[in-house]
């Protein structure tokens, strides 16, 4: 047992409302420059759709994330590393910026300093790569808002797999969800695995997946090797680029731009420890709908002794084990067991969880249209189908799914029992295999969501990383890629040049 | 004049060539890198970018085994010198048209298509022309080392480039009397030396140890970094054990 501490987080669809506000602000702090402007480290998707980059989700055509071989082995799905390598003058699985979308913005001088015409001036498009006039825009950053374009283009979402989905085209049929994606700093990260200068490591104390931007070749096999496609190639610095988990902020122990700034307050962000020594295993179960579960097993309980001592013996510090223990992660992910991960069977074991989303049935439901299930709407005829949620958090394994919308149905009915009837139904927690303590605590957590439910993140132990009599006056003042303390007495040849201690790989 | 452009411009240019190099990667990082425009365009790129790439890398090998491989290794080797000769005009002809065709492919793309125009700087631009240039005056030699098949030229040029490389004088007197198109190769040759820690061509280092890093020294394919100032110490099975054991007399642990 290897006991680490992950920064995860958890998104809750079931109240998102697609208002990009996370998207917006994570833009204006980390990609508003040249080389990124088409590359979104959070992005929201109205699916069902093809999403951004389109099909991304389909492996089949991308080869991103991992595979099993015939003989059992674990490697990346476009290539161990000979192959890696082989394909390093072209990569045949990077996209090109169009299935992204070509960056754009609108003459909107021409606005104001138009003369006087006939017409009314308007404020045409322009490449941002090449600074020519496009004349149609092809493909934007949500290309598929609420639903936009017709059925038949984006029923190519890879989430229909086994689903008769010509009737979600109808209108009366019609279903609709957001997907908010972000880098999920994969336990398993295969960008990491497949770079071949070793630029992209994972952080030990936080599991932060980061691109050491010095390091970085661009060779572009992150890009292809990122399943979720969150690996963006910088085409002016020529330099990969991707979500940092706004690790500044969460060094200091504030929750992400992105989780900040939600008006919906979707996100959720919590210490997980794990057992790294189990990761391999976790992520070459034999079959793909066991993975979920897998990973739910390299997951350590935060209040067994054993873990505690363990994680002690591992430098984990004691209040990041305090962290673990009133983690909303863990109680999303393994107490109630309400949030799953982002298609565990590309074997990365993400982290970055989701909570599926309810979806309108109480007007039907009561009309007779659909079925009940005692008390309750039976989940199956939920608007949604089960298998669409399913082939998206579960690799397919609907009964984990079905529990979670059930036990979040029994959460509404039990405290509209309480509140409006004053009646405590513990019936309707039994039902769900939940107590009705356990409830309350997920209507608190869940429902009202207060800012100190949802971050519980510790902050990182400077003492432990760096001494600070050697980075004085490192920052501010200076030249040289924030490498030199500015006073220069550093040879190129010889001596010390950064006091900067840089991090070291660990075993 | 033939002392100084083979004779004294050969140190002038290894010796930027590697001194420029490590300032590069000493002091601007970032700046170093493959610059890479596969994002942009993938037309023409995969043929181009693998034609030019391989041939490159064949014609380099080669003359770095061709020129700098003592010739009594080949004469032990019972290899004549003619028939060394044809070896590497066979062999870097195959390379240096492949090489020639994929790069007038990456040249009419980053000249012709406007996304990869606008990005280019004039050193990508030139370094390209260069090595084009470069490769049809290779190529260009052919048929002048065709009209002395014995390999006596070939045998001075090697001769000349291991007295460079062993710091003996008068290694340019060797050259002195070579066709133009030699000279001109090699002059150019060393420009593009001169050049490398000024262009994107710093890349050919990381391609080539980057790899051989990634393949032979990384042990599976995870990195983990620790930012620790001491390092932890390596886990074995009994330490897991001292921890249940601990937490077994330590019932409390848990609050």
């Amino acid at each position: 047992m290897r006991v680490r501490a992950q920064i995860g987080m958890v998104l809750n669809l079931d109240k998102c409302i697609g208002c990009h506000t996370c998207s917006v602000t994570c833009k204006n702090v980390w990609t508003s420059r040249d080389g990124v402007e088409y590359a979104w480290f959070n992005n929201v998707e109205t699916k069902p759709g093809l999403g951004y980059p389109t099909d991304w989700e389909n492996q089949k055509r991308w080869n991103g994330g991992w595979k099993r071989t015939r003989g059992g082995k674990l490697i990346p799905r476009q290539g161990s590393k000979w192959r890696i390598v082989a394909n390093i003058f072209a990569n045949p699985d990077l996209p090109s910026i169009d299935d992204y979308y070509e960056p754009f913005d609108f003459d909107h001088e021409h606005l104001a300093n138009a003369p006087e015409m006939k017409a009314f001036p308007t404020a045409r498009p322009r490449s941002k790569i090449t600074g020519e006039r496009i004349e149609k825009i092809e493909k934007g950053p949500n290309w598929e808002e609420i639903l936009g374009g017709e059925f038949s283009k984006r029923s190519g979402d890879y989430n229909f797999e086994g689903i008769q989905k010509e009737i979600y085209g109808e209108y009366e049929n019609t279903f609709m969800m957001y997907l908010p994606r972000l880098c999920e700093h994969c336990l398993n990260p295969a960008c990491a695995a497949s770079c071949p200068s070793g630029a992209i490591y994972k952080r030990e104390e936080d599991g932060i997946v980061l691109i050491d931007q010095e390091k970085c070749r661009g060779w572009r096999m992150c890009v292809s090797g990122c399943p979720y496609k969150k690996v963006y190639y910088n085409w002016s610095t020529g330099k990969s680029e991707k979500c940092t988990l706004c690790y500044p902020r969460i060094e200091s122990g504030n929750p992400t731009v992105c989780s900040e700034t939600c008006v919906g307050r979707i996100r959720y962000i919590g210490v997980m420890l794990y057992d790294a020594d189990k990761i391999e295993e976790a992520a070459n179960a034999p079959e793909e709908s066991q993975l979920y579960n897998a990973q739910l097993g390299v997951f350590l309980d935060p209040s067994d002794p054993v873990v505690i001592e363990a994680a002690r013996a591992d430098g984990v510090p004691e209040d990041w084990i305090k962290s673990a223990q009133a983690s909303p992660i863990w109680k999303m992910a393994m107490d109630w067991k309400v949030a799953f991960p982002l298609h565990p069977e590309y074997r990365t074991l993400p982290m970055v969880w989701y909570i599926p989303p309810l979806s309108p049935i109480q007007n039907a439901a009561e009309a007779g249209a659909i079925g009940m299930d005692g008390a309750m709407p039976d989940v199956r005829n939920l608007r949604i189908p089960l298998r669409y949620l399913a082939n998206m958090l579960t690799a397919g394994d609907e009964a984990p799914i079905a529990s979670a919308l059930e036990r979040m149905l029994a959460m509404r009915a039990y405290m509209r029992a309480k509140t409006v009837d004053g009646v405590i139904d513990e019936g309707i927690a039994e039902h769900v295999g939940l107590s009705p303590a356990m409830i309350e605590d997920m209507y608190k957590i869940m429902a009202l969501a207060d800012y100190e439910d949802r971050f519980v993140i510790p902050t990182t132990h400077r003492e432990q990383v760096e001494v600070a009599y050697d980075i004085r006056t490192g920052e501010g003042f200076t030249d040289c890629n924030s490498c030199s303390t500015g006073m220069s007495k550093a040879s190129l040849f010889g001596g010390q040049k950064r006091p900067l201690k840089m991090p070291q790989e660990a075993q | 004049m033939n002392t100084f452009l083979f004779g004294i411009y050969p140190y002038i240019a290894l010796t930027v060539l590697f001194l420029g190099s490590i300032a590069r990667y000493d002091r601007d990082p970032f700046t170093w890198k493959t610059s890479s425009s596969q994002l942009l365009r993938q037309r023409h790129f995969a043929i181009g970018s693998i034609l030019f790439h391989v041939g490159v890398l064949v014609i380099f090998v080669g003359h770095v085994v061709g020129l700098l491989t003592p010739i009594w290794v080949f004469d032990m080797l019972h290899v004549s010198h003619g028939a060394k000769q044809i070896l590497a005009i066979v062999a870097g002809g195959i390379a240096g048209v492949m090489a020639v065709i994929g790069g007038s492919m990456l040249m009419y793309r980053r000249w012709t298509d406007p996304r990869i125009r606008v990005n280019s700087s004039f050193a990508d631009i030139a370094i390209l022309a260069l090595l084009l240039l470069q490769l049809l005056l290779g190529l260009g030699t052919v048929p002048v080392s065709w009209q002395h098949s014995d390999g006596h030229e070939m045998v001075k040029f090697m001769t000349w480039a291991q007295m460079i490389w062993t710091f003996q004088p008068g290694a340019a007197d060797y050259v002195a009397g070579a066709a133009l198109v030699f000279k001109l190769h090699i002059f150019l040759g060393l420009t593009i030396f001169l050049l490398v820690p000024f262009t994107r061509l710093v890349h050919i280092a990381s391609g080539i140890f980057a790899p051989l890093r990634y393949l032979l020294l990384r042990p599976g394919y995870q990195i983990v970094r620790s930012r620790r100032s001491k390092p932890l110490p390596p886990r074995s099975q009994s330490e897991v054990n001292k921890a249940r054991i601990a937490a077994a007399k330590r019932p409390s642990a848990a609050e």
